[in-house]
């Protein structure tokens, strides 16, 4: 499958889409490579927009073919994931579409 | 920068490398290339960048659509590299660059990190406290600006086209990109224009 960041053709979510983050942790069962921050699994935030499609990290890290998975930017309200901090601050991350959900 | 590295490391590295060059994954001439693409790597890149987008619109455009493209039209070689995002400051806002998970950083138009970047307490701080990290850089922002942290967290490599600070109208190119240093492309600090007249 081809990738790139220009790839977005069959990004699920729309700019401007409300999201959520999902609360897993599979960490905890076994050895895994994720690249979704601790900070704001089970967080909403708003999709920016769809970066490109990326061969999966998840997989690459243990030497595996990394299916290509669409990344989005998603922003998060800075007050209610750290609970202080100053209203109107955000936090921008690079997520994959496989950890998020419709908010 | 660190110290000489430890026998024990040089030993482990040359042994790395010997098996990697016996299996046919490297050669001599691999590594060479690499280490003159890294040596090449500065901020000074990453800053002229940043003069060229406030001096030519057509530019600072493509440099917020494509940096990859932007970086390249520098001489960058990018192919292999991962793409790079430019974020936009305006006076309303302002971006701060971290990786929480790693030490992630556009190294392709800025070189190899600040050992700070790396520490665990600028990771953790920079995406909680942000604006007391900045305090900490000697950087207060007007008020009425938001801040943006940008977790690097993926592929993508971030850095920050600053705003254009007053008192830098009918500067050169060169002048402007004697102002932006490391610090403001990830957005620790802000271009001044007295550092400019210091510097002349």
């Amino acid at each position: 499958m081809s990738h790139g960041v220009h790839d977005t053709a069959q990004a699920r979510f729309a700019p401007g889409a409300r999201v959520r983050v999902k609360p897993g942790r599979p960490e905890r069962i076994a050895p895994m490579h994720l690249r979704t921050p601790h900070y704001v699994r089970g967080r909403e935030g708003v999709v920016a927009r769809a970066l490109g499609r990326f061969p999966n990290p998840e997989d690459l890290a243990f030497g595996r073919p990394g299916e290509p998975r669409i990344l989005y930017h998603v922003e998060f309200d800075q007050p209610p994931v750290w609970g202080e901090g100053e209203v109107g601050d955000t936090v921008l991350i690079e997520i994959f579409e496989h950890w998020l959900e419709e908010a | 920068m660190a110290g000489t590295p430890l026998p024990e490391s040089v030993e482990l590295l040359d042994k790395l490398v010997a098996a990697l060059k016996r299996r046919g994954v490297l050669v001599e001439e691999d590594i060479a290339r690499c280490q003159t693409q890294a040596e090449r790597a500065q901020p000074e890149t990453g800053a002229r960048m940043v003069a060229r987008a406030w001096l030519d619109p057509e530019f600072r455009a493509l440099m917020l659509r494509d940096g990859t493209a932007a970086a390249e039209a520098f001489g960058v070689a990018m192919a292999g590299a991962p793409p790079l995002g430019v974020l936009e400051d305006t006076d309303r806002l302002h971006h701060l660059v971290v990786c929480t998970l790693c030490s992630c950083y556009p190294r392709a138009v800025i070189g190899y990190p600040p050992h700070w970047y790396k520490s665990a307490a600028y990771r953790a701080r920079a995406v909680r406290e942000p604006r007391a990290v900045l305090a900490e850089f000697g950087t207060v922002l007007p008020a009425g600006v938001q801040v943006r942290v940008v977790d690097s967290t993926a592929d993508y490599r971030w850095m920050v086209l600053p705003t254009r600070p007053a008192g830098t109208e009918g500067w050169s190119e060169e002048q402007l990109a004697a102002i932006v240093t490391r610090d403001c492309l990830v957005g620790v600090t802000l271009p001044v224009a007295e550092n400019a007249r210091i510097a002349a």
